[in-house]
């Protein structure tokens, strides 16, 4: 069975936005099940904090530093050091917590949870599990995956809770020598985790709930969202049952590191659970992590045994107390949450619905140009140049002639070194009908190969210019059905749109994409009526 | 021979050109060789390296400890100096950073003469489960000699108390002028009081933790160990203070605790709870108890009995939290990064590793609390024992405030139930029976933060040091302390003079 995966959006979305893709009215469509089955999905996320230091030392964070370099005595757990909490941290949480619609503890808790690995230095990490900073939330996201959902739809992820935690540091099993690796630099990194409901249907709903997730994230600067890096770590919790059953026995799949494997390790637990149930088996309640090379799941044999983690409160930090003062010149030595609330950014729900009403773009072009990289702020930069009704075909030139151009030399639009006014320039020629959108796109890669030219020099001396004189249109239509009669008496007796498209083709290439082609499409199908 | 200096004495030697810095800690150097046999050591500094400290001190500049020789308890990290906890666990154990409290003493112009002998990990009473073997008190030690000089032994000796036993004797053997212990159930005012000396608890949060090998976070304080009153505010006033390496230490700032000779007792309110005179007390501690009372009564204070009626259960309450805290503390000794690691040879696994070298590095009573933490956290156990114990914690700690906030400045209590017994007699009892009799009186002051100081009074028929405690609220420590400097100038205890060849 194929998955179809967001993946596909994310990647090459901008070539396959479907021309009916104007609202946001889809109904919930699911990847279909065996007949009976439905499929429940919760997440939890463990996004990494941007930060300068750790939760509870000073030592620097940095990926990729030479191992056992970003190491504090705290980290180390050296005996009779203590932990600090990171100011920045509780501000990154409360600020996340705020933009995902989060009740905000005034007062929360450190908890010790105990287990004992080697890459855990104390033998225990310290989480918030009695009280956490924030409670009650939610995530309202768009599902959207070109090719198998018509058309996208909107739904909603409620959120549990979310914690403030300790990352552990990283094991390297060195299997020839029988020895472990101890790496402590991801020792102590902040972490956000963020609990769902289990309110998702399939993959593809976890995908877009994790992208979305990602993009608030981003807009916010409190993850960098780097999957790839481990900067948000997924976990999956799935059951199954028959419709009208309550839900199944649940397994949780553990550090899903992509949105692929997300979707393909939900997909795949899915119908082992279904093909498990329907011969005769019972789910058991696991931990199983993912093998993308197989792309399957499979039982962690170090989480068999049920685990008690004997938590305990963190004796060595206090609660973790917030006060909540509109004043703008209120000093308190505790974190603010008005402070905080303050500098709560445009959220990616909040700009789509921007762009939709600001410059009547349909959703589909609001959620492309979201979704593009670089797209929404070249774009917003080119409109200030510009009024406001270009907005929809400013947004169709980029899509149509400076992603496709860009894509080629693999360069986002937010590296795009031509400046906004030139591109204002170039978008003009082709609003005031002087320029196609095949000789736009051969000026943009000119002006992208460093062309210092201003666009309208570059159409005038390349003799660019859209041909829009009746009478040379005739000219060439006649000359093409001459030059390619059998094709004309073809379409005579067949009536087939091909042959038409056929000459179309021949009148582009004759004229070098010069001529108004709506114009030799009325003059072509003229004569052949003839 | 004259009595031993006080730290002020020192200072004013120094200034007068009648000593030097050199001097004094070629005496204390002298004094610790004479009386190897105490054991009150895990490790002193070489001589020379003592002196070249003592060089590098600015002469011009009048440092509160100027050239002044303390001794560190073997659970504060010393840069440089092994800190063991008395464990095998942590036996070549030399930690990269120095404790905060440590730093200041250094700071202020102290010299760190060595690392004292405890209870391994500070879990015990009578500084007698050390991979260094035990402590002997200075007290009442001539009655066991055997030989003499460079062959003494002893047929038996008294404790010194604990856990902080090697400090206490490091004070009152006069080897050092003072020490720093670290308090969690009594662990300071246990042995000051067997020892004769000044052991103050101070109030959780007024001395940073950091660097402070941990045995309970939400209990241990650092202590601090002097022969007199006059010392122990002026070492308190070195290390107190807020760190913020440390998120339990108290922000705010207490000024320096000021000895007046013009203190007076009259109409400073003090409490006798009735809940400390326990079974098994020694009547001569009660004796001593009811005559101190009467002296503080006829010197104008109120005395008047009260009621603590939770204190009896605080020994049930910390036989919970302190194995739960001991359990998670403790999960950090794997041998991976430090300390100790089996080298037994054919260990196939992490866990294997880690159940083998813990088995090794810790003795059978920090096994067995261990164990028994563990067990009260487990998920189905955690509301029946640690929860309740957080709850008994509250209502003792409640008991208190209440009886500040009923008028009482202070309490005036026994510390131990006894004088201090011999080694003989303590073995008797398993270390955790012995743990619920020794800290019977000074455990709720833990519970509830407050301050609490030990005083040696007079001595007792055999000749050892009977001691008495003051409790306080929080931070009262200058009330607290000039009380005791009026009860010391009274009772005029009879310090020893000169220690045993």
């Amino acid at each position: 069975m194929r998955t179809p995966s967001i993946l596909n959006k994310l990647k090459f979305g901008h070539y396959l936005i479907p021309k009916d893709f104007n609202l946001v009215g889809g109904i919930r469509s699911f990847i279909p099940r065996p007949e009976g089955w439905e499929s429940v999905i919760g997440i939890e996320v463990h996004a990494q904090i941007d930060t300068n230091s750790k939760l509870f030392s000073s030592s620097e964070v940095k990926y990729g530093a030479p191992v056992n370099t970003k190491v504090s005595l705290f980290d180390a757990a050296i005996p009779g050091t203590l932990p600090v909490l990171n100011r920045k941290c509780v501000e990154a949480g409360i600020l996340t917590s705020l933009a995902l619609s989060c009740q905000i503890n005034k007062v929360s808790y450190f908890d010790r949870k105990h287990y004992f690995y080697a890459d855990l230095p104390t033998g225990y990490q310290i989480t918030q599990q009695r009280k956490a900073i924030a409670y009650d939330g939610h995530c309202k996201f768009i599902v959207y995956t070109p090719g198998f959902h018509k058309k996208p739809y909107y739904s909603t992820a409620k959120i549990r809770q979310i914690q403030l935690e300790q990352d552990s540091g990283k094991s390297i099993h060195d299997l020839n020598s029988n020895r472990s690796l101890i790496d402590l630099n991801r020792a102590g990194l902040p972490l956000m985790e963020i609990v769902f409901e289990p309110d998702l249907k399939d993959g593809e709903e976890a995908a877009a709930l994790v992208k979305e997730l990602s993009d608030i994230l981003l807009s916010l600067g409190t993850c960098n969202c780097k999957m790839e890096e481990g900067s948000l770590r997924v976990d999956a919790n799935i059951s199954v049952n028959r419709h009208g059953e309550g839900l199944g026995t649940r397994t949780e799949v553990k550090n899903l590191n992509s949105v692929r494997a997300l979707v393909n390790a939900i997909e795949f637990e899915v119908r082992r659970q279904i093909q498990v149930i329907e011969a005769g088996g019972v789910i058991v309640n696991e931990t199983r992590s993912y093998d993308s090379q197989m792309k399957e799941t499979l039982p962690m044999r170090d989480k068999e045994v049920k685990q008690d983690y004997r938590f305990m409160p963190e004796p060595n930090l206090p609660p973790l107390r917030l006060v909540d003062i509109p004043d703008e010149e209120a000093d308190s030595a505790l974190v603010n949450i008005a402070q905080v609330r303050q500098r709560l950014p445009e959220l990616p729900e909040m700009k789509r619905q921007r762009l939709v009403q600001k410059f009547n773009l349909n959703i589909g072009m609001a959620i492309l140009i979201m979704n593009t990289p670089g797209f929404l702020t070249y774009f917003e930069s080119v409109m200030e140049l510009l009024p406001l009704p270009s907005g929809v075909r400013v947004a169709k030139v980029l899509h149509k002639v400076a992603i496709p151009a860009l894509s080629e030399q693999d360069i986002d639009l937010d590296s795009c070194p031509i400046p906004h006014h030139v591109f204002a320039e170039l978008y003009k020629l082709v609003e005031s009908d002087t320029l196609n959108l095949v000789k736009a796109h051969e000026v943009f890669i000119l002006l992208l190969n460093g062309d210092s030219r201003n666009p309208a020099q570059i159409v005038t001396d390349k003799v660019w210019m859209k041909v829009n004189d009746d009478e040379a249109i005739s000219t060439i239509c006649l000359q093409i059905l001459s030059e390619n009669s059998a094709v004309r008496a073809k379409y005579k007796t067949t009536k087939h749109e091909k042959h038409v498209n056929k000459l179309m083709g021949a009148v582009r290439k004759a004229t070098a994409g010069k001529y108004d082609m709506r114009k030799v499409d009325i003059c072509l199908r003229k004569f052949l009526q003839e | 021979m004259p009595r031993l200096q006080t730290i002020a004495e020192v200072l004013q030697s120094f200034c007068q050109k009648t000593s030097s810095p050199i001097q004094v800690l070629e005496a204390s150097y002298e004094t610790f060789h004479n009386s190897s046999y105490l054991n009150a050591f895990t490790f002193v500094s070489p001589l020379n390296h003592l002196k070249y400290q003592a060089s590098q001190i600015n002469e011009s500049t009048q440092q509160p400890l100027h050239g002044i020789p303390v001794a560190i308890k073997d659970n504060f990290c010393v840069q440089g100096l092994p800190t063991t906890c008395g464990s095998k666990m942590l036996q070549n154990f030399i930690p990269p950073y120095t404790a905060r409290v440590v730093e200041k003493l250094i700071g202020a112009g102290a010299i760190v003469f060595g690392k004292t002998n405890m209870d391994e990990f500070g879990m015990g009473c009578g500084t007698l489960e050390s991979i260094f073997g035990p402590t002997k008190n200075v007290w009442g030690l001539e009655e066991y000699r055997i030989g003499g000089g460079e062959l003494s032994s002893f047929s038996d000796w008294r404790i010194p108390g604990g856990s902080s036993g090697g400090s206490a004797v490091a004070v009152a053997s006069g080897i050092c002028f003072a020490a720093l212990g670290s308090d969690t159930g009594g662990s300071t005012r246990n042995p000051a009081s067997y020892c004769g000396l000044i052991g103050l608890k101070p109030t959780y949060g007024l001395l940073s933790r950091h660097g402070l090998i941990p045995l309970v976070n939400s209990m241990d304080v650092p202590g601090i160990l002097t022969r007199t009153v006059d010392d122990c505010a002026t070492i308190l006033n070195v290390v107190k203070g807020f760190d913020e390496n440390d998120s339990t230490s108290f922000e705010g700032n207490l000024p320096p605790v000021q000895i007046s000779p013009h203190f007076s007792l009259k109409g400073v309110r003090i409490g006798i709870p009735d809940e400390f005179s326990c079974p098994g007390m020694d009547p001569e501690v009660i004796q001593c108890w009811k005559d101190t009372s009467d002296i503080l009564e006829k010197s104008g204070a109120c005395v008047s009995p009260m009621s603590l009626p939770h204190t009896k259960y605080s020994i049930a309450c910390y036989g919970v939290l302190n194995p739960c805290e001991v359990a998670s503390n403790m999960a950090r000794y794997d041998g991976l990064r430090y300390g100790h690691r089996t080298p037994h040879p054919k260990l196939n696994s992490t866990q294997g590793l880690y159940a083998q070298t813990r088995h090794e590095g810790f003795n059978h009573v920090v096994r067995g609390r261990i164990l028994a933490g563990n067990y009260f956290l487990l998920k189905e156990n955690y509301d029946k024992y640690f929860m309740q114990a957080l709850k008994i914690r509250r209502l003792i700690s409640m008991d208190f405030e209440k009886v500040w906030h009923s008028g009482f400045d202070l309490l005036f209590t026994p510390v131990t139930l006894s004088a201090a017994p011999t080694y003989s007699d303590f073995i008797q009892l398993d270390n955790r029976t012995q743990t619920s009799v020794q800290d019977y009186c000074t455990q709720s002051a833990n519970m509830a933060g407050i301050p609490a100081l030990s005083l040696p009074i007079k001595l007792n028929s055999k000749g050892l040091p009977l001691s008495l405690q003051l409790i306080g609220p929080m931070f009262s420590e200058p009330k607290l302390l000039n009380v005791a400097k009026c009860i010391e100038r009274i009772v005029d205890f009879p310090q020893l003079k000169s220690i045993p060849r």
